[in-house]
């Protein structure tokens, strides 16, 4: 490891292609908005999609290995995770369009935010050394700070921005410490080389065993696990709602996609160390998702709590320690990611006479006043509580074999209770706009909102007729952790 | 050999002595001027150990940043030091009792200090010989780690991106410059020369005020409206 002998090609560079390409889009979009005359926002989300879309593609054409000196990977796995975080975050673009013309938020730092996030997201996905994840985390979440807060004359996005912002600097601070004592009892801070020293169990110090539980919670905490959610739902309903959307969808995928190949990479050989707490975790998550979603009044809030349930059961997965949980937890995911983005889009459509509306009870009798948005909105939630054929079954099927597999009955039964408690909450959705008498319509619905609840709708819906490419690609990503 | 250790004894004394004076003088500006001749000697002693670019980011980052900013602090803000100071004798005892503590426990760490026993070779560090250490650390920061400089460079970029849509409110009071209503102005515009006949008051000669400056173009279609005249 000589490092003054390195020269700057033998660091591979070209892997980090994609993020270096989204970066510059990013710089240009930004210079392009402040030199531009008028407003550039409509023009500027035009341009972020665009470059979401070419960055996709290389991403689709890279090369695999490793980069930069060990702090960065390009595998299977990454690719897999940088597509559906990149697939969120155009979906999550393309809703604010119409979104923050109506609530004069039309300002064009918002899409350059969402992308510099995107970026972070990236770099976790490639992340191979605990320096590399830190940068990742703190550049993803430092842009979703400020997106929460983008409403700055609104009492409650500023204070979900604050409230964030403050938990998140706990998260950091948690996860830095965890980092540090990992290095300092293992000396390293490579994914490759803890692994190496760590092959043996018996390795194990107290210390560094400290060490994982302070990561574990910093990332528990962006994925929001109980008992680390409390600031869910305050942030997800006064955030402006397509941050919502953004924030319940895409930095939840990258940060459970970091958790998972931490967990199952460097600390793969600990397994027994940290797999009662991520059993923990995961069953407080389940049952909090599904118990404290009950008596919610506010769609936002719902979905709040709804996402804390989600990412319990992607935590089973986990939990299974093997190379189906993993491919169960990337399915999972990517089932979680189309319904949740599909069910925002409806949620964003909710306006009555200009005004956005939030509550439940506002959708009564939508089956009658607009039955297209009813059958979207039904087929999510049908979804979301895990009825077949709809991909959320698929996803919790994918799951619940990993752990039974492992023989962990006792999670897997406990993930079917909580779904069929969820199922009361969701249907009870479905219930008021089929049965309640009939309210005032709502304003006709933008183009850009019906488009993004039609493909999370139609890959909802027919992912049951044809989810081989997605099955196979999982596959092959998890493989990677486990090969 | 000599002169390295008389340099490194003179050097550590002119700092104890300038960090007790830090803590102890009574204007406020000269403890911030101690502070800085403290910085120098640290730095120069630094130097000694050869590790010169830590001297020089020293000087330039504390004395050059952080001792101005102190500076600007204690000047503008009006501290009443010596209520500040109020209670020393009382609360001396148990401050002192505090840093034996705190020495004790340091001396306890310090003295059951081991490496573990992998971690030396785990540990990465451009060992190369006959490199400067200043070219070690650009080595390594700005190759080895060039990703994680530029992604800090990014958080750093957000961060102000964050700060200006957060706070930045665009008054129309607010006067911009055009620039090229600057350039473009004539001296015709604003300017009329006058015969003045000698011995005239200006009310005789029909000057009452100066001509009012020409309403420009641009201003018609720039809501910060910009006075073309007065610079």
């Amino acid at each position: 490891m000589g490092g003054a002998a390195m020269t700057w090609m033998s660091l591979n560079w070209t892997l980090a292609l994609p993020e270096i390409v989204l970066s510059c889009c990013g710089m240009a979009i930004l210079i392009l908005g402040v030199v531009s005359r008028g407003n550039f926002f409509r023009l500027g989300c035009m341009l972020t999609v665009g470059a979401f879309l070419l960055t996709a593609m290389l991403v689709l054409s890279g090369a695999n290995g490793v980069g930069y000196s060990g702090l960065f990977v390009t595998d299977a796995y990454s690719v897999f995770v940088k597509l559906l975080v990149l697939a969120a975050a155009t979906l999550g673009v393309v809703m604010s369009l119409d979104y923050n013309e109506h609530e004069n938020l039309r300002r064009f730092e918002f899409p350059v935010l969402m992308l510099f996030s995107t970026v972070g997201m990236m770099l976790m996905a490639s992340a191979t050394s605990l320096m590399t994840m830190y940068m990742g985390v703190e550049l993803m979440s430092l842009s979703i700070y400020v997106l929460a807060a983008f409403a700055r004359d609104e009492l409650r996005s500023s204070e979900a921005g604050l409230k964030y912002f403050v938990l998140g600097s706990l998260a950091s601070g948690l996860l830095l410490y965890g980092v540090s004592l990992i290095y300092g009892f293992t000396g390293s801070m490579d994914f490759a080389l803890l692994a190496k020293a760590l092959s043996d169990p018996a390795s194990a110090s107290p210390g560094l065993v400290v060490g994982i539980v302070f990561v574990l919670s910093g990332l528990a905490l962006k994925v929001s696990a109980v008992p680390f959610h409390m600031w869910t739902p305050d942030v997800y309903e006064g955030a402006p709602t397509p941050v919502t959307a953004f924030m319940a969808s895409a930095p939840k995928v990258a940060a459970m996609a970091l958790l998972v190949r931490l967990m199952a990479s460097p600390f793969g050989h600990l397994l027994a160390q940290w797999q009662q707490l991520i059993v923990l975790m995961s069953i407080a998550s389940m049952l909090l998702g599904s118990l404290a979603a009950i008596g919610q009044r506010n769609f936002k809030r719902l979905m709040a709590y709804s996402s804390i349930g989600h990412m319990g059961y992607a935590l089973i997965g986990l939990a299974a320690g093997t190379q189906a949980g993993v491919r169960g937890v990337l399915i999972y995911l990517v089932t979680y990611v189309f319904m949740n983005i599909g069910t925002f889009a409806l949620i964003i459509a909710m306006r009555r006479r200009g005004r956005a509306v939030e509550g439940i009870t506002d959708l009564a009798g939508l089956g009658r006043t607009d039955p297209a948005m009813a059958l979207g909105l039904a087929v999510f939630m049908f979804s979301m509580a895990g009825i077949p054929p709809f991909s959320g079954f698929w996803g919790k099927y994918f799951i619940f074999t990993a752990a039974v597999q492992q023989g962990m009955w006792a999670l897997a039964v406990i993930g079917v209770l909580t779904s069929v408690i969820g199922a009361f909450y969701y249907i009870r959705i479905i219930k008021v706009m089929y049965f309640d008498a009939p309210d005032e319509a709502f304003d006709v619905r933008p183009a850009s909102l019906s488009f993004v609840a039609g493909v999370g709708g139609l890959f909802t819906t027919l992912f049951f007729l044809y989810p081989a490419p997605v099955v196979a690609a999982a596959e092959a990503a998890a493989k990677v952790l486990f090969g | 050999m000599m002169i390295a250790a008389l340099a490194f004894y003179v050097f550590a004394a002119i700092l104890i002595a300038s960090a007790a004076m830090v803590v102890s003088a009574r204007n406020p500006v000269h403890s911030v001027l101690f502070l800085i001749l403290a910085f120098f000697n640290a730095a120069a002693l630094f130097l000694l150990a050869g590790a010169e670019f830590l001297a020089m980011i020293l000087v330039i980052v504390y004395v050059g940043a952080v001792a101005v900013l102190f500076l600007f602090v204690v000047m503008m803000l009006d501290i009443n030091f010596s209520q500040l100071r109020e209670g020393f004798q009382r609360y001396a005892p148990v401050g002192a009792t505090i840093g034996v503590v705190l020495l004790a426990e340091l001396a306890i760490v310090l003295g059951g200090w081991k490496f573990a026993p992998g971690a030396a070779s785990l540990r990465f560090a451009p060992r190369a010989e006959g490199v400067h250490n200043t070219a070690q650390l650009g080595q390594l920061i700005y190759t080895h780690y060039i990703l994680l400089f530029q992604a800090s460079g990014l958080v750093l970029l957000v961060a102000m991106i964050g700060a200006i849509v957060l706070t930045l409110r665009d008054k129309t009071s607010s006067r911009h410059q055009v620039i090229a209503q600057q350039i473009g102005r004539m001296a015709g515009d604003t300017l009329e020369m006058m015969d003045v006949r000698s011995g005239a008051g200006v009310r005789e000669l029909g000057i009452i005020r100066p001509k009012p400056a020409p309403e420009p173009e641009v201003a018609a279609h720039d809501d910060h409206g910009h006075h073309g005249g007065g610079h």
